[in-house]
């Protein structure tokens, strides 16, 4: 209701509508990484669950990752194939690999966190606290 | 053997058996047996080994320059010509033509020589050396022996120090008296270093090395005399006798620059030393340039000392021959002779001769410096005896004698009148003493102005043959007076009387000392010693009366001053020895003393009784210092530019009928007369000493305030002196120490602002930046809530927070 009142959503009307009536573009996918990106972080921000909040990790890291590929790609720059430009896919590439490396760390802990606590609830994981 | 080279080596070893001894007992005196009671031996030991090597010096000397009697008229026939010796040594002074035609090798009447070079450079010329002639013999003779007898008696005497001592005399504050440890062994060691530095002065061959063993002598009275130093009155009496003995070696030091400034050498005789190719250059000393050979022996102003008072005119005559000092050199030689008759030149020589005597005023306690001898007493009696008798007063005597030759008639006239003035006033003085050390004490002062006097008339041989009798008659009456103290343990003579029955031998060896300081003798027969040497002394004094009428008065006070001291001897005798004991409690206590102590008193009487006698054959003290009179000294000279013309006649002549006879009876006339008077006031009760004390009250108290001297001295130098001092030290006080105090005092101040800055400034800075970090710290340490879902809520707000911020301050910028 707050969000309605302050008239917002209704600004976003003409942007959505001029995206889907245009041909596919960077925009397009800028979108869907942002939205990716924002699933991300409602998900850790939200999810108690441990496991939650690493896969809400994956979901931003991915939204970042489609952000890269899309920048990166010549086609939809409307370069054509002139130029190679295998930047943005090589870091997402390096983003992948360290997702994968750092889903594993996590995954350890949390897995040590279980077998201390009987639980998986980050909540309770206030051992660092200063 | 020959004597000049045999003297100087038996004489330095005499010389330094005493060293030797203070030495030992310097570092193992307090581990020489029970106490250090072995010390005593061991500067006995030293001391009677300077005595036999003294008396072979003596006979060595004996044998090569046999005494004969003196025939007066070969006196004034001149002199040969100095005879050379130059073995080991160096000799000089021709002996008396006489002697020389006694002699086939003509003998030498004196050796000089030197055994070390302290320091030679330039004019300078320090050396350890000797000079050695007939009186230097005699006298090691005398001190020696004299210092031999006086180390037995003190071994006796000195027994209290072998244990604890409790001295009755010192009064604690908290009403108690002082117990210390005995210092048996010190006493000994002071004793020795006293008599090496005795024997370093009589042996001296030049004036330097008399003036380091005249500092000598002095520190060690200052030793002996505060012996007892816990004594206030001891401690004063020896920074007494060591400030006064200062003031005089003063003048003294002023004489030694005078000789040095202008002559360059301080060597008694010539001296032969190394020139700079190898050869052997005489150097001449200040008997030959004061009395050169050339002249006769004559006195002259030196060379040296007439272009040193002249020295602005050899200044301008160098300056004329700019460039040839040779030149100059010889117009200056050739004018010498002019300037020396227009007198100039002779005020130097004055001072160098008063300068010289100041010392020796000092020493030998004359007017008006003898006011420490008397308080000198305060030390141990064998020490008064010593002091008194050979050593430190007789020092002074000595200093004139050996320094005869260079002393002008002004000079001499300068020493008879402050000896006449001395033996006046301290004969008055001893007249109405109580203290039996003190009346002796006094009779030295007058004796020794007696030896001055007849020095400053021209008496060579008579003032120094008192000076030998003198010193056994008066170590004889110290050493009784010791052996009466010891038994009585008072000094008051009033609560003495009739001793002689409790103590015979005291009282006989007291008597016959009394008797030798008089003078007494059948007249023209035979005598005591003294009655040689004091009718030598009127003698001359009668004969310089007769020369110079206008100084007669001399002779007046020594006529006066025999009577004096017959009178004030005797008096001491009778009320010590004479009539009934006054002081029951004294009396039976008294005991003779023990035979250590007594010995010394008979071995000495005897010699104060045959020590002026000449033997059939010319053998005595008399004529052996004849053989030692300074050349040129024994005619008649005349001469003076500040007092007249004075003549000094010489001292042969008062050997001659009419003068002997009139000095001889005039000196048995006082004596005697003084002896009577003594009699009839003490010992037959003829005449009350109270009521002609009381008929004369205001002379009297005059007298037992010895005429006020130390009074006069304590208002004129030494409250000056406090004066000074306490104005000095009220400066010091309220003035530099105010200051300094004041600055300390602003430093302080100063030091408190910074102090106050720095706590609260500079720490409050550095505080307060700590304590805003621990806070903001602290504040931020909630942040950190560990709760991980917040942080991704802190991360999302701040970005998006950060997002606004940017788009809201670069708004321009992403429009753009």
């Amino acid at each position: 209701m707050s969000l309605l009142a302050t008239g917002l959503p209704f600004a976003a009307v003409p942007l959505v509508a001029g995206l889907l009536s245009s041909p596919v573009g960077v925009a397009h996918y800028l979108v869907v990484g942002a939205i990716l990106f924002t699933a991300g972080v409602v998900c850790m921000a939200l999810k108690r669950n441990a496991l939650g909040v690493l896969m809400g990790i994956e979901l931003v890291l991915n939204g970042a990752n489609v952000n890269f590929v899309a920048f990166s790609s010549p086609y939809l720059r409307g370069e054509g194939a002139a130029s190679l430009g295998l930047d943005g896919q090589i870091i997402a590439l390096f983003v992948i690999l360290l997702a994968a490396a750092e889903a594993a760390v996590a995954l350890a802990i949390t897995l040590n966190f279980y077998n201390n606590h009987a639980t998986v609830d980050i909540d309770r994981a206030e051992d660092l606290k200063g | 053997m020959d004597p000049a080279s045999q003297l100087p080596m038996l004489l330095g070893l005499a010389w330094l058996a005493p060293l030797v001894s203070f030495v030992a007992i310097l570092f193992f005196g307090p581990r020489m047996g029970h106490h250090g009671k072995n010390a005593a031996w061991v500067a006995t030991a030293a001391i009677v080994t300077s005595l036999v090597l003294s008396l072979a010096a003596f006979g060595t000397w004996l044998s090569a320059h046999p005494v004969t009697p003196v025939s007066h008229g070969a006196h004034a026939d001149g002199h040969a010509a100095d005879a050379h010796v130059e073995q080991g040594g160096h000799a000089d002074h021709g002996d008396h033509g006489e002697h020389a035609e006694h002699h086939a090798a003509r003998v030498p009447s004196a050796y000089s020589g030197d055994w070390y070079t302290l320091y030679q450079g330039g004019n300078l010329r320090l050396t350890i050396g000797w000079y050695i002639d007939a009186l230097t013999v005699l006298m090691f003779v005398v001190v020696t022996f004299i210092a031999t007898c006086i180390h037995v008696y003190a071994s006796g005497y000195m027994h209290d120090e072998l244990h604890d001592v409790t001295d009755h005399e010192v009064h604690l504050s908290d009403g108690g008296h002082l117990h210390r440890p005995g210092r048996f062994p010190r006493f000994f060691q002071a004793l020795s270093l006293f008599c090496f530095s005795m024997l370093g002065i009589l042996i001296a061959g030049n004036l330097a090395m008399v003036f380091i063993f005249w500092e000598l002598v002095g520190i060690c009275s200052w030793f002996l005399i505060g012996f007892y130093f816990e004594r206030k009155s001891a401690s004063t009496a020896a920074n007494k006798a060591f400030i006064v003995n200062r003031v005089g070696d003063f003048g003294m030091l002023i004489g030694l620059m005078a000789l040095w400034g202008a002559l360059g050498t301080l060597h008694f005789a010539d001296s032969t030393v190394a020139a700079a190719d190898g050869s052997a250059v005489t150097r001449p000393g200040l008997f030959s340039l004061v009395r050169p050979a050339a002249n006769g022996h004559a006195l002259q102003v030196p060379d040296g000392m007439v272009a040193f008072a002249n020295a602005d005119e050899v200044g301008r005559i160098a300056a004329e021959h700019n460039g040839r000092p040779r030149d100059a050199a010889d117009e200056i030689a050739a004018r010498i002779d002019g300037w020396r008759s227009q007198g100039i030149g002779r005020w130097l020589l004055f001072i160098a001769g008063v300068g010289i005597f100041c010392g020796c005023v000092g020493k030998s306690a004359q007017f008006p410096l003898f006011v420490w001898l008397p308080d000198a007493m305060e030390g141990p009696t064998p020490v008064s005896a010593l002091v008194h008798s050979a050593t430190m007063v007789a020092a002074g005597v000595y200093l004139v004698g050996r320094f005869y030759p260079v002393l002008t008639p002004d000079v001499l006239l300068v020493i008879a009148i402050i000896g006449g003035i001395t033996l006046f006033i301290a004969a008055t003085i001893a007249l109405v003493a109580n203290d039996i050390k003190r009346v002796l004490a006094y009779s030295t002062v007058s004796q020794l102005g007696y030896m001055m006097l007849a020095l400053g008339v021209g008496g060579w041989s008579a003032g120094l043959f008192h000076l030998v009798t003198h010193a056994f008659f008066k170590s004889l009456l110290f050493l009784c007076s010791g052996s009466v103290i010891h038994a009585c343990h008072t000094n008051d003579m009033r609560k003495m009387g009739g001793l002689a029955r409790v103590m015979p031998w005291t009282a006989g060896t007291m008597l016959v000392g009394c008797l030798a300081i008089i003078g007494a003798g059948i007249p023209f027969v035979i005598g005591l010693s003294g009655y040689y040497s004091k009718d030598a002394i009127l003698a001359q004094a009668l004969s310089y009366s007769q020369a110079n009428p206008s100084w007669s008065i001399l002779f007046y006070a020594v006529a006066g001053g025999a009577f004096l001291t017959a009178f004030y001897m005797f008096r001491l005798w009778f009320m010590t020895f004479a009539g009934t004991p006054r002081d029951h409690h004294v009396a039976e206590h008294a005991h003779e003393s023990p035979t250590v102590m007594v010995a010394p008193l008979v071995v000495l009487s005897v010699l104060a009784i045959v020590a002026g006698w000449t033997l059939p054959g010319g053998f005595g003290i008399a004529n052996l210092i004849e053989q030692a009179h300074p050349a040129g000294t024994d005619t008649t000279s005349t001469g003076g530019f500040l007092f007249g013309a004075l003549t000094v006649p010489a001292e042969h002549l008062s050997h001659e009928g009419s003068v002997h006879v009139t000095a001889t009876l005039t000196a048995f006339a006082t004596a005697a007369a003084g002896v009577l008077l003594a009699a009839a006031m003490y010992l037959w009760r003829l005449i009350s000493p109270t009521v002609v004390a009381s008929m004369f009250r205001p002379i009297y108290s005059f007298l037992a305030h010895r005429w006020y001297f130390d009074e006069l001295y304590d208002a004129i130098f030494v409250q000056p002196a406090f004066a000074v001092a306490g104005l000095a030290s009220g400066t010091d006080r309220g003035v530099i120490d105010k200051l300094i105090d004041g600055i300390a005092w602003s430093a302080r101040q100063l030091a408190g602002l910074d102090a106050w800055i720095d706590r609260n400034l500079v720490d409050g800075l550095v505080n307060a930046t700590a304590t805003a970090t621990w806070n903001a710290g602290l504040e931020l340490k909630k942040l950190q809530t560990g709760r991980l879902r917040q942080y991704v809520m802190f991360i999302v707000v701040g970005t998006v927070a950060l997002f606004v911020l940017a788009s809201m301050l670069f708004r321009a910028a992403l429009a753009g």
